[in-house]
């Protein structure tokens, strides 16, 4: 944690500011694309920040080099399983050409000179990376300076490959390979172009000279910083594509890595804060009875801050202890919605009033209404999913220490410079007082995307004044956070007479990211009309792992099941069927259909499922076999197809396809969040279950790389398509269709 | 004042008989491989031996080791710090994602193995079904525990020249 602590002084005073601008290690981003020219920058304070060690030599924002040869990588997204961190670095240290064996892997300090500009510009401005090179340095300083007006340092949308890795990391390291050439050229009296690089080390053939990269490092970083670095063509790529071993895996074996939760403040004593959130949204605690946690042993105070309460103890067993005795009543919300039943029949409310036409539309060509009348077969299909909670395994934590109108934090965040804006706001500060670590996160999957729990922590620490550890519960983590949306979806098809499906009608009410996740463009569908009629959500919204594809591909690929059903034809065939411009849609399930062996006859008793989605670039299609013979649904296997484009890290890629199959079966088969007297009713994992190993099938992926160039994500992708595979799987087994999600509660 | 061995040193604590172990390690005595999870022995990310049996330490009081023997995720390895198979056998097949319930698996994979030497895929699901991973690296504990175990080679990770477009 305090490899981001200021160094003394006397070794930031080699920084000197002309090593700064010819290193152009002014600011963040693909910052080192022309910022040397920027005026005005707090450059001086980056090399101390990032680079205090010994020998230690930063040669550009974003790679040092110690005195050992170890290159360092400093990557500005969050490590949260998604093997960001090593993947990122496995980037730069290709285009450097290092010994993947001596690169190591920092996080980069939550400081505006590490927002993820890119990331920036592939959200704001998605289709335009790739600007002329005159314009690279203008286009640079304005995404910076969005970035941080906005604080993006943010990790989410499956994103840092495609965006902070592609970009920002690979020029990175191909920028400070030439720095490295150039310095040697200039050393040993040779032209730049007859030095060769290759693992961490310089050589020239007819001289005889070879060096380390760590002898040239600060002659580099006096260099002049190349704009617009030639990137590696992939046939040239040595660590991209590859296996490389993950950097953050051994310190998880033998439980050294730190997360959030395992903060400690240097040189002082911990307490330990438990907390209370009013157990409705939008309430406050009207009064509270705590006359026997006053007396317990360890209590230290007794905090009623209106939405939540807090003990903070020498111990936050303790402190847990004196709040279970709390006694608290609340105020009267205000929100009609008291039960699960009122949410959906707010639901239907605003469905039954948008009709067949009515909502705000969202996709619509053709002629909908006429081509339904005249279909030869029309059906309709109404699907529900539930609230979910993130519920990742280290629940909401932060320890903070406020003092002299300064702020410290320790917390697992996905957004570190929105948490420290969001915390100096709540207790009075500015930003620039709080520093902020941000360790390993024991899990993200959007929750940590919000800083609701930073916030509370701060608000503690001002209260306390002494540095304080607050952990939640985890009955207070599944409900009381914020929650994937439940919903409702309607939709009508039309089939026609040669059992094409020609007509797509769609309406629901929750629409937030990504803005196309209820539609499958990639298939040929002549008239089409998807709409959203907003309902209100009791339960406050947080993106959940692949967002609105997470309920929409269920909605949308069980409807596609639907109608393939309907029209007497066979799901990967009638799909393939309207994959006619979408080659690689229909590569991708061509090549699941043949993992599945689809056109072979499952054994009795079971029956096989199929899903396609396209999710934040990456197209994955996914078969499920499930046994049906005991009267309920036991998966047998799982195959599937996925074409990112390219995979940087083909095992990292599947481990993330893994993941994502099996967060989205706890969803698909336990996950529901439900509503008694406004309040969340599950608490713990006996209510709240999820997959376990005992449930868990194999798991085969297979990947298609398909386009270089341009990349899709992988932390979200795979999770979309099982819920409707599975469903269509247990249609096909047993002839039961399920629209309403989770699939246990059917089989109960 | 509460006293037993930890990862093979003896140590004697001020704590209330009934706090569980899990904070004891954590906050007392600042070994935070062990992790807290759910509070109520559901998800088994706080998993220790006491006496070389696995325990759900958030719900096991500290006052029941006494005289006891505590092993946690520090206490596995070697004298030198040697890994031991599980452990290897984690990094040869890349299983950790964000790495949070790996030290209770890895906890609880270290004794099925030591009980059962060549477990079967039931015996694997039955031994580790008490550990939730959010993340989903389930195929690959399986298959780790197998590797540690000889029944399945470890896999050979390619450094550099590899997949090509």
């Amino acid at each position: 944690m305090n490899d981001m602590a200021k160094p003394p002084r006397s070794r930031a005073a080699k920084w000197t500011r002309r090593g700064f601008i010819g290193a152009g290690v002014l600011a963040g981003g693909a910052l080192i694309v022309g910022v040397a020219v920027r005026p005005g920058n707090p450059v001086g304070k980056l090399g101390p920040i990032v680079a205090g060690g010994e020998g230690e030599q930063l040669v550009n924002s974003w790679v040092k080099i110690g005195a050992d040869n170890v290159v360092t990588a400093i990557v500005p997204h969050c490590e949260m399983g998604q093997g960001a961190h090593s993947v990122l670095a496995q980037m730069l240290a290709d285009e450097l050409d290092a010994d993947w064996s001596l690169v190591r892997v920092m996080q980069a300090p939550a400081d505006g000179n590490y927002v993820v500009t890119d990331t920036a510009r592939g959200f704001v401005a998605p289709g335009t990376l790739d600007a002329p090179d005159w314009l690279e340095p203008t286009w640079n300083g304005l995404f910076t300076k969005i970035s941080q007006l906005g604080d993006v340092m943010i990790t989410g949308g499956s994103s840092s490959i495609r965006t902070t890795g592609q970009r920002t990391m690979r020029i990175a390291g191909a920028a400070a390979r030439q720095m490295l050439i150039a310095a040697a050229a200039r050393e040993w009296g040779v032209p730049a172009a007859e030095i060769v690089t290759a693992n961490s080390m310089l050589s020239h053939a007819a001289s005889g000279k070879s060096a380390p990269y760590a002898q040239f490092a600060a002659a580099a970083a006096e260099e002049d910083m190349p704009q617009t670095p030639a990137l590696k063509q992939p046939k040239d790529y040595r660590l991209m594509g590859t296996d490389a071993p993950r950097t953050d895996i051994p310190e998880k074996v033998t439980g050294a890595a730190q997360f959030g939760i395992d903060a400690t403040v240097p040189g002082q004593k911990l307490t330990y804060a438990a907390v209370r959130k009013v157990p409705v949204p939008g309430t406050r605690i009207a009064s509270m009875k705590a006359d026997v946690a006053k007396t317990m042993p360890g209590v230290l105070q007794i905090l009623n801050m209106g939405d939540f309460l807090a003990v903070v103890a020498d111990s936050y067993w303790q402190a847990q202890q004196a709040l279970n005795t709390i006694e608290a009543e609340y105020t009267k919300s205000e929100s009609a919605i008291r039960s699960s039943a009122d949410q959906f029949a707010a639901f239907a409310a605003a469905l039954d009033q948008a009709g067949d036409q009515g909502g705000k539309e969202l996709v619509g060509k053709g002629d909908v209404a006429g081509v339904l009348s005249v279909s030869a077969k029309t059906f309709t299909a109404e699907y529900r999913a539930p609230y979910l909670a993130h519920a990742p395994l280290e629940p909401m934590n932060a320890t903070v220490w406020v003092r002299d109108g300064q702020c410290e934090i320790w917390t697992s965040t996905q957004v570190p410079l929105m948490a420290r804006s969001a915390a100096a706001k709540a207790i009075g500060l500015s930003a620039d007082d709080v520093t902020m670590h941000h360790p390993m996160l024991g899990g993200g999957f959007g929750r940590r995307l919000e800083v609701d729990y930073v916030v509370m922590a701060a608000r503690i620490g001002l209260a306390t004044g002494y540095p304080v550890k607050m952990i939640w519960s985890r009955e207070e983590d599944t409900q009381k956070g914020l929650f994937r949306c439940a919903d409702l979806s309607r939709f009508t098809g039309g089939i026609d007479a040669k059992g094409r499906l020609v007509a797509w009608n769609n309406v629901f009410t929750q629409h937030n990211d990504p803005a196309e996740a209820c539609d499958a463009p990639f298939y040929d569908v002549p008239h089409k009309s998807i709409r959203v009629a907003e309902a209100e959500l009791h339960l406050p919204f947080a993106a959940f792992r692949s967002v609105d594809h997470s309920q929409q591909a269920f909605f949308v690929e069980s409807f596609i099941d639907e109608a393939a059903h309907a029209a007497g034809r066979d799901p990967v065939e009638f799909r393939l069927a309207m994959l006619g411009n979408s080659p690689r849609h229909k590569a991708v399930l061509e090549k699941v259909a043949a993992m599945a062996g689809w056109g072979t006859r499952p054994a009795a008793g079971r029956g096989r499922g199929v899903a396609l989605v396209q999710s934040f670039g990456t197209i994955v299609a996914e078969v499920v076999e499930v046994d049906m013979s005991q009267g309920k649904p036991r998966l047998t296997q799982v195959w599937c197809a996925a074409d990112p484009g390219f995979a940087m890290n083909p095992d990292g890629f599947r481990n993330q396809m893994e993941g994502g199959i099996v967060f989205g079966l706890t969803a698909a088969l336990h996950g529901e969040i439900t509503l008694k007297d406004g309040a969340v009713e599950q608490g713990n994992f006996n209510d709240y279950p999820m997959l376990r190993i005992d449930e868990c099938p194999p798991i085969a992926v297979e990947i298609i790389n398909a386009d270089p160039v341009h990349l899709g994500g992988a932390g979200e992708p795979g999770l979309p398509p099982i819920a409707p595979a599975l469903a269509n799987a247990i249609f096909a087994a047993s002839g039961k269709r399920i629209r309403e999600l989770p699939i246990a509660k059917h089989f109960a | 004042m509460v006293k037993f061995t930890i990862n093979g040193e003896a140590k004697s604590v001020e704590a209330d008989p009934a706090m569980p172990i899990l904070w004891v390690v954590r906050e007392q005595l600042g070994l935070t491989g062990t992790k807290f999870g759910c509070g109520a022995a559901l998800c088994g990310a706080c998993t220790v031996h006491l006496d070389g049996q696995p325990v759900r330490s958030c719900s096991t009081p500290i006052g029941e080791a006494e005289g006891r023997a505590i092993t946690t995720i520090e206490g596995i390895a070697g004298p030198e710090g040697e890994l031991t198979r599980v452990q290897q056998a984690w990094i040869s097949e890349q299983v950790p994602q964000c790495g949070y319930c790996q030290s209770g698996q890895i906890m609880a994979a270290t004794a099925l193995l030591r009980d059962n030497p060549r477990p079967s895929d039931a015996d694997i699901d039955a031994a580790m079904a008490g550990n939730i991973c959010r993340c989903g690296t389930y195929v690959r504990i399986r298959h780790a525990i197998k590797v540690a175990a000889g029944i399945e080679p470890a896999r050979v990770v390619p450094l550099s020249g590899g997949a090509k477009a």
